[in-house]
């Protein structure tokens, strides 16, 4: 089945956003992520022909990025960062512990569909290690506990918020189509930064120099 | 005690700190207005004399940077912006985003005007989606208020800027990698001359900076580069976020004159966590040399890091207290330089590979110290002989912890295996969880 007309003439909003047309290729990707949740066939097929580009020239792209997934994953995607610092700091623990929970290892689904699992590298947030992200939002200064107690309030209809993001939990296509470049209208929403970042300007202004 | 300078983060506090109305309130968009009262050329010369160095890792002169692009070549040029923060234990960028983006904007208004581009990017990694909202948002009241678009506040000055999100590729935050990602490829670095400033994006002129390089660029147009001079050290001018992270009381960002050192950064931040010792640290990331206790007064400038055996980088502060096994800690970040590999040459994409091999044994404690001398022939046939430094990056840990505590990798060996237990390691134990 191929996409609709009005998911075709979104493709072409993209290429238009370049002024050459391959630069398209990986917004393209998280676009077609967006609506079928993985990387499909009908979505290279589509890009291919929309770039001029041979099918195995999206594939060689879309195979290079891990952010790229070639079977479907949960409707939330969980990342446990076990690079090192988080690692050491409780990753190992919490990705053995939820593994042991779900019953499932990286890179696999829950049964019900609504959980994958990833062993993640750095994240940007090691001033919140140790750090989870589902559906690439911030769940910082996580434990084995608070994680188990994440996936399972997930598998029961109730995410709850990301730490440092909008007020309630988006599903995997729908951040994708974000990060494709479509505004879902919720970048206001959440906090501007969390304790760690404002440590220091807190102790800069209490050190009496503003 | 060195006095903190919070110039970037100064407003970070305020809670609507990234929308355009906040950000204007604290005199945002000032710079621009004062940029485009200068010529191009001045602005370049202004960002030359205040000293500012890439924040991204190298420390390459901004100003210089941007006056390598040739004018008058009736070519289209590119101010790309890497947002790619992806090195471990980096984590500035991001939170920079989060609390403010239009700063970033307002200094890729000035830093195209300066250029003379009219199309700028920024390469945003793909893993933060609240980070992209936040951007996004940003650019579209930017262009909203008429900062972005044709003839920008009526300077005849046109500039589109395009955000482009990554997908999950450390490599992509080395420039020519990333202009080849943003071209629609898999993101490999590409051999050096021509550098991108003759030939970038497009093959034409192009400048990549980092985020926090090109979001200081509004404040040294504001005040002057005496005042950026008159922070930092001789060489190493101005302010710049340090991010401390691991075990420590109060992990978080610092932003202070070049030169702090983290005696005095721990000393505010309540030290290394109760009970327990400093054993090593990143001064910038896990791609710069390991430092130990013994280097708690080294500067923490270009210069002075580099003397010291490591590189300022990224200014990612990661301290480890004596609870962690450090060949542990060395493995894994090993085992993301083999995972993040582009795959492009032979010497980082075999020799990665090999070190995992080598140092999955030797934490097994199956390994002699003839091992050891093995494993530094091999860092010696993969440093210096690769595409980027990426491949120099894997090898700087393991050089480092062999330096400072090759009796650790050898108790592992007499030990037949790990003699740490993990467990005292994590934040839950001392918690008590």
């Amino acid at each position: 089945m191929s996409f609709t007309v009005e998911e075709l003439a979104t493709m072409d909003t993209i290429i238009a956003r370049y002024p050459k047309s391959r630069s398209a290729i990986m917004p393209l990707l998280h676009f077609v992520q967006s609506i079928d949740g993985y990387v499909t066939q009908r979505g290279i097929e589509t890009i291919a022909i929309k770039l001029d580009l041979a099918t195995a020239e999206v594939t060689a792209v879309s195979t290079f990025y891990t952010q790229y997934k070639s079977e479907p994953v949960g409707e939330y995607h969980v990342g446990i960062c076990t690079n090192t610092l988080c690692a050491v700091m409780g990753g190992d623990a919490i990705y053995e512990s939820i593994c042991d929970h779900l019953g499932i290892k990286k890179d696999q689904t829950t049964s019900d569909g609504k959980v994958s699992l990833e062993r993640i590298e750095c994240n940007a947030a090691c001033d919140y290690a140790p750090v989870v992200m589902v559906n690439w939002e911030f769940y910082d200064n996580q434990t084995p506990a608070s994680v188990t107690e994440l996936v399972d309030n997930i598998r029961t209809g109730n995410p709850p918020a990301p730490t440092r993001g909008p007020n309630s939990l988006r599903t995997w296509k729908e951040n994708s189509a974000v990060l494709a470049g479509f505004s879902d209208g919720l970048a206001e929403e959440g906090v501007q930064a969390g304790a760690p970042t404002l440590l220091g300007l807190e102790i800069a202004k209490s050190q009496g120099k503003k | 005690m060195t006095q903190l300078t919070p110039v970037l983060s100064e407003h970070w506090d305020e809670v609507d700190s990234f929308t355009l109305a906040g950000y204007k309130r604290n005199g945002g968009y000032k710079a621009v207005k004062k940029a485009f009262k200068s010529t191009p050329d001045e602005v370049i010369a202004l960002v030359k004399e205040s000293g500012l160095r890439g924040r991204g890792g190298a420390g390459f002169p901004t100003g210089n940077k941007w006056s390598f692009i040739p004018q008058g070549d009736n070519k289209a040029h590119y101010l790309v912006v890497n947002a790619d923060e992806s090195e471990p234990g980096t984590c500035k960028d991001i939170p920079l985003l989060l609390a403010d983006p239009h700063v970033l904007i307002e200094g890729i208004i000035i830093g195209s005007y300066a250029i003379r581009a009219n199309h700028s990017f920024i390469y945003l990694r793909g893993e933060v989606v609240h980070v992209f909202r936040r951007v996004q948002q940003a650019i579209d009241d930017a262009y909203a208020a008429g900062l972005l678009g044709k003839n920008i506040l009526g300077s005849g000055f046109d500039l589109e800027l395009t955000l482009h999100a990554g997908a999950g590729a450390y490599i992509c935050g080395e420039e020519t990698a990333l202009l080849d990602s943003l071209e629609g490829f898999r993101g490999q670095p590409r051999l050096r001359p021509p550098f991108p400033a003759i030939a970038g994006l497009y093959a034409m002129p192009t400048v990549v900076n980092n985020v926090e390089s090109i979001a200081s660029v509004p404040a040294i147009i504001n005040n002057g580069a005496s005042w950026f001079q008159a922070m930092g050290t001789e060489r190493s001018k101005g302010f710049t976020l340090y991010s401390l992270s691991g075990h420590v009381n109060h992990p978080g960002q610092f932003e202070a004159p070049l030169g702090i050192t983290l005696r005095e950064i721990l000393e505010l931040a309540g030290g290394v966590r109760t009970g327990h010792q400093l054993k090593f640290w990143t001064p910038g990331g896990s791609s710069t040399p390991m430092f130990t206790a013994d280097h708690l007064d080294i500067p923490l400038d270009y210069e002075g890091v580099a003397t010291a055996g490591s590189m300022l980088g990224t200014k990612a502060l990661q301290i480890f207290d004596e609870t962690t096994c450090v060949v542990r800690a060395v493995l894994r970040w090993v085992e993301f330089y083999k995972h993040e590999s582009c795959g492009k040459c032979t010497p980082c994409r075999e020799g990665t590979y090999w070190l995992v091999q080598m140092l999955k044994d030797l934490e097994a404690g199956k390994g002699t110290e003839a091992d050891l001398e093995k494993l530094l022939d091999l860092c010696d046939n993969i440093a210096g002989r690769a595409f980027c430094a990426l491949a120099d990056g894997a090898v700087a840990p393991i050089i480092s912890s062999l330096k400072y505590f090759r009796a650790e990798y050898l108790l592992h060996f007499s030990e037949g295996g790990c003699p740490f237990d993990p467990v005292a390691a994590t934040l839950f134990e001392t918690a008590g969880a």
